[in-house]
C-alpha cells in the first residue's frame, strides 16, 4: 500500500498505541497536519510548544506509557527544548515529532531551518533525521522501543518536508525495529551479589532510600515484599514518593534538602543504605564528605554509569530494580531491625510538635494548610501535578500518596511552568482521576496560556495558586543565605480569578483558612475546570531544610516560634 | 602507566553524527579528550574508535558506561588496565641542509623511522610506535628545525589472546527489549 510519509507517520502512531498528540502546526509539519485530520488520532492544540513537551511527560508519568508531542521546524523545535531536557533528567518516555524543512535545502538556513537534532543531542536519550518516507515507519518503532526501554528518556525525530510529502510502500511488518547489536554485558557478578547479600543479613541499623526507578520498573510489589522481609525503613526521593504507600509505617517520608529531619539523620547514623532506583543527587545527599560516614552501601539501578558517580558503593546490583529485588528476596533473612526501628522513631523528637499542622490557628493562611487540605478533601487519591519551588516541597511533605504515579513533578531539571501542561498531559492519560495541580503564582505566569487549552479541550483539573507574591524558594534562599536582600523576588500577579473568568474558567480567592475547606469541595464538586488562587502567608518558608552544599546532619529546623505574619491584606 | 590517562576502544555505527555523540559526551562530562582516533574496520557498517581521555579510573567507568547507552555504540571498554599494544604515526617535516642530513639519517635510522619525502631543503620523516618512541624521535629533531607535524593519534588492541570484538548482529537490540508490545 503506497502512502505518503505524513500518512505513514499518523498510521504508525496510531498502531504504536498512541490517542493523544501534544502539538502546534506549522509549515514545515504541514503535511502530517494535514494527515491527522484524516486520521482517529487526536490532537491537542497547545499554546506553546513547551507546554507540549510538559504534556507529553504528564501524559508518560501518569500513565507509564509513551507520551508524544509534534512541533514544526525552527523556533517550534527550540521551544520544545526545556520541555524534553525536564524528560531527560526526569528519565520521562516522551517522543518528540518535529518537521524539518525539506532534505534539498538543509544547511542552507532556509527560513525555519534549525539543526535541532544537533541542539538535543545532550537532552535527549537518541534523536535522529529522517530524509526518506520509507524510513518513516521504522525510525518511529524504533524511537518508541528507545524512549521506555531500560532508563526511559525522550527521543526526537526530526522528519523532513519532502519525507513527509513522498510516497513509500507502507509495510508495518517489514519495518520492524533495525537497531545497532549491543554487546549484552552480564551485570549479575555472583561475589558483588553474595557480598550484598551478606551486608543485608548483618546490617544493625539498614535504611532503604527508595526512588524513581521501582515505580519505572514495576517493581512495587517485589519492594514492598522486600522491606516487610528485612523491616527497612524507607527514606523516599522526591521522584520516588508514591513508589511505597505513605500509610505504611516503615516509610519515614522523604530525605534531603527539605526532607524531614530524623529521616536525614536515620540515613547518617544508618550503618546500611540500600538504594533502590535512585542516584544520589546532590539535593539529596548534602555535602557527599560527610555524607552517611558510617554505612555501606549497596546501589540497585539499570544504569551503569550512575554507579559511583556520586557516592562509591560497596555493592553495585546493576539492573532493573524488580529484577534484582526477585533475585535477593530468597536471600534475606527475616529481621525485625527492632532496636533501630525504634531509635528511628525517637528521632522524630519534637518534629510533629513543631510541625506548622501543630500550630493554633491564629487566622494566617499557609500553603502547608492548603496543601493537607488538599490531602484530606481528596483522601490522598488525587493525581498532583506540582510545579518547582516552595510549594513543591510543601506538596511532598503535606500530601501523603499511597499510589505509584500520583505525584508528577518536576526533580531533575526543576522546571517552572510544567504543573499546569504536565497536568493536562496527566488528565489525558488517566481521564478518570482527579487531577490537582499544585503551583506558585511565579512558575503558573510561565506557562498560564495553556488555560486555553483546557478550556478547548474541555477538560476538568483542579489548579490550586499557592500565592505569595513572591518567587517563594529563590526569596527563602536570599532570607537565609543574602541577608534579606529580596532582590527580584517580589512578583506582582495578575487577579488569578479573574483572568480565570476571562478564559471561560471559573476562579476562586482564597485569603482565610476557614475558606479553604468549602472551596475545595465546592471545586471538586464541579464537572469543570476551577483555579483557585490562595494567597498565603508571603515570607513563610519551608522547614527544614540543608542549605545547598551543607552536611545532611546540619539542617535548618523549624523555629518553635510562631512563624512570620506577613499576610497580605485582601 | 599514568593513572590520569585512560584508554578506551569503542565500536560505533560507521556513519554520519557519531562521532559528534560521542566527542559532545566526553565534553558533556567534562572529560578532556588525549586523542581520539576512528576507522572502519573490516566490516565497513562498523567503525573502531581509540579514544585516550585525560581521566582517572573512575571518570573513564563513567565515560565507558555513558558511551554505551548511545544507541549507535555497540561496545565501549576501557581497556587501560590491559596489556596493550599501541601505536601512534606522525609525519615530521624536519629541515635538513647538506651539512647536517647525514647526521639526521643516522638519528633515523635509530628511531627505525622512515625518510617519505626528500626536498633540498627539508625532509619528511614518518615514524611509527608507541607514544614514547614518537616523543623521543621528536625531541631529537627539534635542534634541527622542526617544520610541520601531523600525528595520527593512538590506536590500541589488547594483546593476544584477549579479544575485544563487535557484538554478532543476532544479539540485536538485546539491551533494548521493549516494554511496550506495540512496538
Amino acid at each position: 500500500m503506497k502512502l505518503t510519509g505524513a500518512e505513514i507517520l499518523c498510521e504508525s502512531l496510531t498502531r504504536l498505541g498512541v490517542r493523544e498528540i501534544f502539538g502546534y502546526p506549522g509549515g514545515a509539519i504541514l503535511p502530517v497536519y494535514d494527515a491527522l485530520g484524516k486520521s482517529k488520532l487526536h490532537h491537542v492544540l497547545v499554546r506553546h510548544e513547551q507546554g507540549a513537551t510538559h504534556m507529553a511527560d504528564g501524559y508518560a508519568r501518569a500513565s507509564g506509557g509513551i507520551g508524544v508531542a509534534m512541533a514544526t521546524s525552527g523556533p517550534g523545535a527550540t521551544n520544545m527544548v526545556t520541555g524534553i531536557a525536564t524528560a531527560m533528567l526526569d528519565s520521562s518516555p516522551v517522543v518528540c515529532i518535529t518537521g524539518q524543512v525539506s532534505s534539498k535545502v538543509l544547511g542552507s538556513d532556509a527560513f525555519q531551518e534549525i539543526d535541532i537534532t544537533g541542539i538535543t543531542m545532550p537532552i535527549t536519550k537518541h534523536n535522529v533525521v529522517v530524509t526518506k518516507a520509507e524510513d518513516v515507519a521504522r525510525t518511529l518503532r524504533e524511537a518508541f522501543l528507545i524512549a521506555n526501554s531500560g532508563r526511559p528518556g525522550p527521543v526526537l525525530v526530526d522528519i523532513t518536508k519532502d519525507a513527509q510529502q513522498a510516497s513509500a510502500e507502507f509495510n508495518w511488518e517489514a519495518s520492524a525495529p533495525k537497531l545497532p547489536p549491543k554487546r549484552r554485558r552480564n551485570n549479575h557478578d555472583q561475589a558483588e551479589f553474595d557480598r550484598a547479600v551478606e551486608m543485608l543479613n548483618t546490617a544493625k541499623r539498614p535504611i532503604i532510600l527508595a526512588g524513581h526507578g521501582i515505580m519505572v520498573s514495576g517493581a512495587m510489589r517485589a519492594f514492598e515484599q522486600f522491606v516487610r522481609a528485612g523491616n527497612y525503613p524507607v527514606a523516599m526521593t522526591l521522584l520516588g514518593i508514591g513508589c511505597f504507600p505513605a500509610n505504611n509505617p516503615l516509610n519515614l517520608g522523604m530525605m534531603g534538602m527539605h526532607g524531614e529531619a530524623w529521616v536525614n539523620n536515620a540515613i547518617q547514623e544508618a550503618d546500611l543504605l540500600i538504594a533502590v532506583g535512585m542516584r544520589f543527587d546532590d539535593r539529596v545527599t548534602g555535602d557527599l564528605r560527610t555524607y552517611a560516614k558510617s554505612a555501606r552501601k549497596i546501589h540497585i539501578e539499570i544504569d551503569r554509569a550512575e554507579i559511583n558517580k556520586n557516592v562509591k558503593v560497596d555493592a553495585a546490583l546493576v539492573g532493573d530494580a524488580r529484577e534484582v529485588l526477585e533475585r535477593l528476596m530468597p536471600h534475606i533473612q527475616t529481621c525485625d531491625h527492632g532496636e533501630w526501628i525504634r531509635h528511628v522513631a525517637e528521632l522524630k523528637g519534637d518534629s510533629a510538635v513543631r510541625d506548622i499542622q501543630s500550630l493554633p490557628d491564629n487566622g494566617h493562611l499557609y500553603a502547608a494548610h492548603v496543601i493537607n487540605d488538599i490531602w484530606k478533601e481528596t483522601r490522598g487519591e488525587a493525581i498532583v501535578v506540582t510545579d518547582v519551588g516552595q510549594h513543591q516541597m510543601w506538596e511532598a511533605q503535606y500530601y501523603h500518596h499511597n499510589r505509584p504515579r500520583t505525584l508528577i513533578t518536576s526533580g531533575g531539571l526543576g522546571t517552572m511552568g510544567f504543573a499546569l501542561p504536565a497536568a493536562i498531559g496527566a488528565k489525558f492519560a488517566k481521564p478518570d482521576s482527579e487531577v490537582w495541580v499544585v503551583v506558585g503564582d511565579g512558575g503558573f505566569q510561565m506557562t498560564m496560556s495553556e488555560l486555553a487549552t483546557i478550556v478547548q479541550e474541555k477538560i476538568n483539573i483542579k489548579i490550586a495558586i499557592i500565592n505569595n507574591g513572591f518567587l517563594g524558594m529563590v526569596r527563602q534562599w536570599q532570607e537565609f543565605f543574602y541577608d534579606k536582600r529580596y532582590v527580584a523576588t517580589p512578583l506582582v500577579a495578575p487577579d488569578f480569578a479573574a483572568l480565570a473568568n476571562a478564559f471561560g474558567i471559573r476562579g476562586e480567592r482564597i485569603t482565610k483558612r476557614a475558606e479553604v475547606v468549602p472551596t475545595i469541595r465546592s471545586a471538586r464538586e464541579s464537572a469543570e475546570t476551577v483555579l483557585i488562587d490562595f494567597r498565603v502567608e508571603q515570607e513563610d518558608s519551608v522547614y527544614p531544610m540543608v542549605a545547598a552544599g551543607a552536611s545532611l546532619s546540619d539542617m535548618i529546623r523549624r523555629p518553635n516560634s510562631p512563624l512570620v505574619e506577613t499576610a497580605t491584606e485582601p | 602507566m599514568d593513572k590520569n590517562m585512560q584508554t578506551l576502544v569503542a565500536y560505533v555505527e560507521n556513519k554520519p553524527g557519531v562521532l559528534n555523540r560521542v566527542s559532545s559526551l566526553a565534553r558533556r562530562l567534562a572529560i578532556n579528550i588525549d586523542s581520539l582516533t576512528v576507522g572502519p574496520t573490516e566490516n565497513e557498517e562498523i567503525a573502531r574508535m581509540t579514544i585516550v581521555a585525560h581521566t582517572d579510573e573512575r571518570g573513564a567507568h563513567r565515560l565507558e558506561a555513558s558511551l554505551e547507552k548511545l544507541v549507535d555504540v555497540l561496545l565501549a571498554e576501557n581497556i587501560s588496565t590491559r596489556a596493550l599494544l599501541e601505536r601512534d604515526l606522525a609525519l615530521i617535516k624536519v629541515s635538513a641542509d647538506q651539512q647536517n642530513r647525514p647526521h639526521l639519517m643516522e638519528l633515523i635510522k635509530v628511531f627505525r623511522a622512515r625518510v617519505v619525502d626528500v626536498a633540498p631543503e627539508s625532509l619528511i620523516i614518518e615514524v611509527s610506535g608507541a607514544v614514547d618512541k614518537i616523543d623521543g624521535l621528536l625531541e631529537v629533531l627539534r635542534p634541527f628545525g622542526v617544520l610541520e607535524m601531523a600525528r595520527t593519534g593512538r590506536i590500541s588492541m589488547t594483546r593476544g589472546g584477549d579479544l575485544l570484538q563487535p557484538p554478532a548482529s543476532e544479539s540485536a537490540s538485546s539491551e533494548l527489549e521493549s516494554t511496550s508490545s506495540n512496538v
